[in-house]
């Protein structure tokens, strides 16, 4: 069977590729569009590493298929910073050393940044509740929500 | 030729402090490279035959219809491996034997467990490949298994390895058995011991297999040229133990296999070993193009190492006043298909935190049809110390005596013998146990269902062979390459000791982690070693810049060696010297570093020796729900003796890790087994590890006891921290209900089945 | 003479012997006063000892001195993960 020809925004810019029907999002991201920094790190959904905004909403690309993007606009960590500046939930993980290895850090900066977005100024347990579905298993999830709540603080000063 | 000290007084003091890591932003930005994040052009994908059986021979293989699949380009099973000798050495992080490695990377005689790996292919995409495994036909002659540990002890178990005798027994044995080894360590007269004792408490306790649960699966990425020279990269905690590996299974001079270690994305010991490298090698030797594997969530749970699950009893004797006067313990542990689990750790980590007289623990290492286990954080001494805390908290009920007072009048402090032989050097547990009584936390009163608990844990930590090196460039910056993979601040704490040694700005050292074919010898990440071991190093040699800077400075200035010194910095005049001769900064000598003698820099290759033992202590407020079993994490406070902490932030965040790994392994998680001996939750959705909303924040007390033989008084912190939570949380336990649990992990189902059973009894 | 105590399991290779008296300078004729009182022991020594002389604990350190009245134990030796 013929591949799909897919044209979608990516990281605003528009975007075209090719893909098999099985191919997941994730897989279109990494291996076709060499956007490696969406990790794998268990194609079902459970740990969130995959975590991209489809249309504003955040998803693990591990569930989406690549042509299901047709049309579509589709956000990674590669587009969180702008230019030479870090967004500022970038900047405070670094400032509280809210990673160790990290592996889960693009998603939980993508599914940080959608919190903040619907929500500047979230408690601790909104942000713990809303960042459970991001797996790390380095940090023990201190420094990340002692980051994400710095972060709300950075923007909402403006 | 006078010379600053190497214990960080240059003047900036960078360590200790709470820098921003080098390689941060690209791991923020996801630019950082993963090990599923190299690819090669023209590579292949590889992907595993996996054994569907937990104990089968493997009568024949027929890969003929699989070869002859357009897209394939390679096959290889057990022909493809050359067999081993049998020959005990150090591997990765246990004594491994290379005939029983040969086995694990690829099955031979028997599929030994479900996921054994039986054969591989190398195709042009993924699906070819795993349409590939679906025409290889294995005829497997399927046996009888066993998992549980127990089971596999007794006569009539079903044996996995009819050339494995029990070591350690005397007479030997003259029938093979799943017993792989007996060990043991006695300690003055137990006997006596327990005579001494007004109370004695004995209990046994069981735990499960648990997995370290990295996020980022196994990756490996290899190409062999025509001449046999071999490139991989690979996500591992020890790219020279991989070559090691590689080299000796496939026959390969190391010199010729040149290993990567690309950012790792957790290890934890699990990254100890290799799995998925011998055969991306094989395979690229054989397609002739590159070879690209990575595994999938649920082959990393059936196939690579969890720790052992295990059957531990604890006899321990106490007087009224509370001195512990004997302790026994008997340890039996799962070492999975092939022998080595870490009982020897368990058993000598049993009583360590404690100063006792009389000790005797036995130690059993057994096989079993599971998945052969790996390193995981301190490993087999969570298991033991788990058992020995909970009876210790019983020894203090009993007692009625608070349980850190019990366990500060028993704590092993300088000069104590431990039970596993040598007296200790100084060490901070009656600090850990002080800070944590004089906590907020320790004094908040607790409402019904809630309960407190509290906890000890003590680790060795190592040393090991290490080899960095320091290069001043031509504009006055150093470059520092060390060889033990960063997995979560290395680079940050090297480069502040770089920084203090040379008294340079932080920002002008970059530190990178070098591959094999840049620095001797690295032994692995892994037992609390890569800051300890890396900072020796590196003031080696910056030790060595400042002596070659201090000579290059008299040849300049017509000095003699005691008319300089290297301070602040610069080399200085001393004295008289002073009127002719201005001081030279590193970025000085880098302007005429060629016309002076050539490049600068320093290389130091050292076996690090002088690891000091790091305790903690915990404390956990927890609250049961009795309609639902269920356990919330309250409260957490951890406090540990780090020595000297280089980076503290990167300190706490080992604290913190370490401590929700420990909730996880003592509240949810487990491997579950069917009676088809299967792993039937080999994902994360089942196998059910701590999310942010599991747990509350973690307070990190650091204590610095200074261990006397590092330049800065480091102690490795790595591991320590996830001993403590499986004592402190069954104790809390027992505090909120009453009832004492003895086997891990205190789920929900067991929680609840407890609290009815005594519901019932309480009826009757 | 340095008093040498062998721990664990070790002591099953020399006959239940765990205690010895030795006038070893160094790890290295340590090593081989006791491989020549009892050869069995030769393998374990070269790999999978770690030597810890008056509480402090070498591996891999053959050069390592030892005084005349130093404590000397020998343990399996220590990893990690």
């Amino acid at each position: 069977m013929a591949k799909h020809h897919i044209e979608a925004t990516v990281n605003g810019d528009a975007t075209e590729f090719l893909c098999e029907t099985e191919d997941t999002l994730l897989d279109v991201l990494r291996d076709t569009l060499q956007l490696t920094g969406s990790k794998e790190g268990c194609s079902s959904g459970d740990c969130g590493a995959c975590s991209v905004m489809l249309d504003g909403r955040l998803v693990c690309s591990c569930l989406v298929l690549g042509c299901e993007v047709a049309g579509h606009r589709v956000d990674t960590i590669e587009g969180v910073a702008k230019g030479q500046a870090l967004h500022p939930l970038q900047q405070k993980f670094l400032e509280h050393a809210a990673l160790q290895c990290g592996i889960c850090t693009p998603g939980f900066i993508v599914a940080g940044k959608a919190l903040l977005e619907k929500n500047p100024n979230p408690t601790d347990t909104e942000i713990r509740y809303w960042l459970a579905g991001n797996l790390c298993r380095c940090t023990g999830y201190d420094k990340i929500v002692t980051a994400v709540k710095d972060a709300a603080v950075a923007l909402r000063k403006g | 030729m006078a010379e600053n000290g190497t214990n960080g007084t240059n003047g900036q003091g960078y360590v200790g402090t709470r820098t921003i890591r080098p390689d941060g932003v690209d791991k923020v930005t996801g630019r950082a490279r993963f090990g599923a994040d190299f690819n090669l052009a023209g590579q292949l994908i590889g992907r595993v035959l996996r054994s569907p059986h937990p104990h089968a021979r493997i009568v024949k293989i027929d890969t003929s219809k699989a070869e002859a699949l357009p897209g394939v380009k390679a096959v290889i099973t057990r022909d493809d491996f050359a067999d081993q000798s049998s020959e005990f050495i150090p591997a990765g992080e246990m004594m491994m034997n290379y005939k029983d490695v040969v086995r694990n990377v690829m099955a031979r005689e028997k599929a030994l467990y479900e996921g054994h790996a039986v054969a591989a292919v190398a195709a042009t995409s993924a699906a070819i490949a795993r349409k590939a495994l679906k025409l290889i036909d294995v005829t497997y002659e399927v046996l009888p298994h066993v998992i549980d540990v127990v089971e596999a002890m007794r006569p009539d178990a079903p044996l996995l390895h009819d050339d494995l005798f029990t070591v350690g027994v005397e007479p030997k044995p003259d029938k093979p058995s799943n017993i792989a080894k007996r060990v043991e360590i006695t300690l003055g007269d137990i006997e006596a011991g327990f005579a001494k004792a007004d109370v004695i408490i004995e209990r046994e306790f069981k735990t499960a297999p648990v997995h370290q649960g990295y996020i980022e699966p196994h990756a490996a990425l290899a190409t062999v040229s025509e001449d046999g020279s071999t490139e991989l990269w690979c996500t591992t905690q020890g790219h020279y133990i991989v070559r090691a590996h590689c080299a000796r299974l496939l026959g390969l001079d190391i010199g010729k296999v040149r290993v990567t270690a690309t950012e790792i994305g957790g290890g934890f010991g699990g990254k100890t070993v290799v799995y998925l490298e011998p055969l991306a090698i094989a395979l690229s030797r054989k397609a002739k193009r590159p070879v690209k594997m990575v595994m999938s969530r649920e082959e990393v749970f059936k196939s690579s190492g969890p720790t052992s699950g295990a059957t531990v009893r604890v006899k321990m004797g106490a007087t009224k006043d509370g001195r512990f006067v004997a302790g026994f313990a008997e340890l039996k542990y799962q070492a999975g298909a092939f022998q080595g689990s870490p009982v020897q750790p368990g058993v000598m980590c049993a009583y360590a935190p404690y100063d006792m007289e009389n000790v005797h623990v036995i130690g059993y290492d057994v096989v079993s049809n599971r998945p052969k286990v790996a390193a995981y954080r301190a490993p087999g001494a969570p298991i033991s110390e788990f058992a020995v805390e909970s009876v210790v908290d019983e020894i203090a009920k009993k007692l009625g005596l608070d349980p850190i007072e019990l366990r500060l009048m028993n704590a092993a402090h300088e000069g104590t013998k431990a039970a596993y032989g040598p007296k200790f050097g100084p060490i901070g547990l009656e600090e850990t146990l002080n800070s944590i009584k004089k906590t907020e936390h320790w004094n908040t009163p607790l409402r019904k269902w809630q309960g407190r608990g509290v906890a000890s844990g003590f680790w060795f930590n190592i040393g090991g062979e290490t080899s960095a090196s320091l290069t001043v460039n031509e504009d006055g910056t150093v470059s520092l390459m060390a060889g033990t993979p960063d997995i979560g601040g290395l680079r940050a704490s090297l480069a502040m000791v770089a920084a203090d040694e040379l008294g340079i700005p932080y920002d002008k050292v970059r530190p990178i982690i070098g591959d094999t074919g840049s620095l001797g010898f690295n032994f692995l990440t892994g037992g609390s070693r890569s800051a300890f071991s890396g900072s020796m190093a590196i003031v080696e040699a910056a030790k060595q810049i400042k002596a070659e800077l201090c000579a290059r400075a008299c040849k300049l200035w017509e000095a003699k060696p005691d008319q300089v010194e290297f301070k602040d910095g610069a080399v200085r005049p001393i004295g008289s010297l002073g009127e002719k001769a201005k001081p030279m900064t590193i970025a000085d000598f880098a302007k005429v570093a060629g016309k002076t003698g050539g490049p600068i820099g320093g290389y130091g290759r050292i076996n690090a020796q002088g690891a000091g033992p790091s305790l903690g202590t915990h404390l956990v407020d927890l609250e049961v729900d009795p309609e639902t079993g269920r356990v919330t994490i309250l409260r957490y406070t951890v406090a540990q003796d780090a020595g000297k902490a280089l980076h503290p932030a990167y300190v706490e965040g080992q604290f913190q890790g370490g401590a929700v790994q420990g909730i996880g392994w003592a509240l949810n998680e487990e491997y579950v087994y069917g009676a088809d001996g299967k792993l039937q939750n080999a994902g994360f959705l089942d196998y059910r590890m701590p999310v942010a909303s599991d747990v509350p924040m973690i307070d990190a007390i650091l204590v610095e006891v200074a261990n006397p033989k590092h330049p800065y008084g480091v102690r490795g912190v790595g591991e320590t921290p996830i001993i403590p939570p499986l004592g402190a949380i069954a104790n809390a336990m027992e505090n909120a209900t009453g009832i004492r649990f003895t086997e891990l992990p205190m789920s929900p189902p067991k929680v609840l089945k407890a609290l009815r059973e005594r519901e019932a009894a309480a009826k009757v | 003479m340095p008093r040498v105590v062998l721990v664990g399991n070790l002591a099953q290779l020399t006959g239940g012997v765990a205690e010895f008296q030795l006038s070893a300078t160094s790890v290295k004729q340590l090593f081989q006063q006791l491989a020549e009182l009892h050869p069995a022991i030769q393998p374990h020594l070269e790999e999978g000892v770690a030597v810890a002389i008056d509480g402090q604990i070498y591996q891999d350190a053959l050069f390592q001195p030892i005084g005349p009245n130093s404590e000397v134990f020998l343990l399996p030796q220590i990893a990690g993960g």
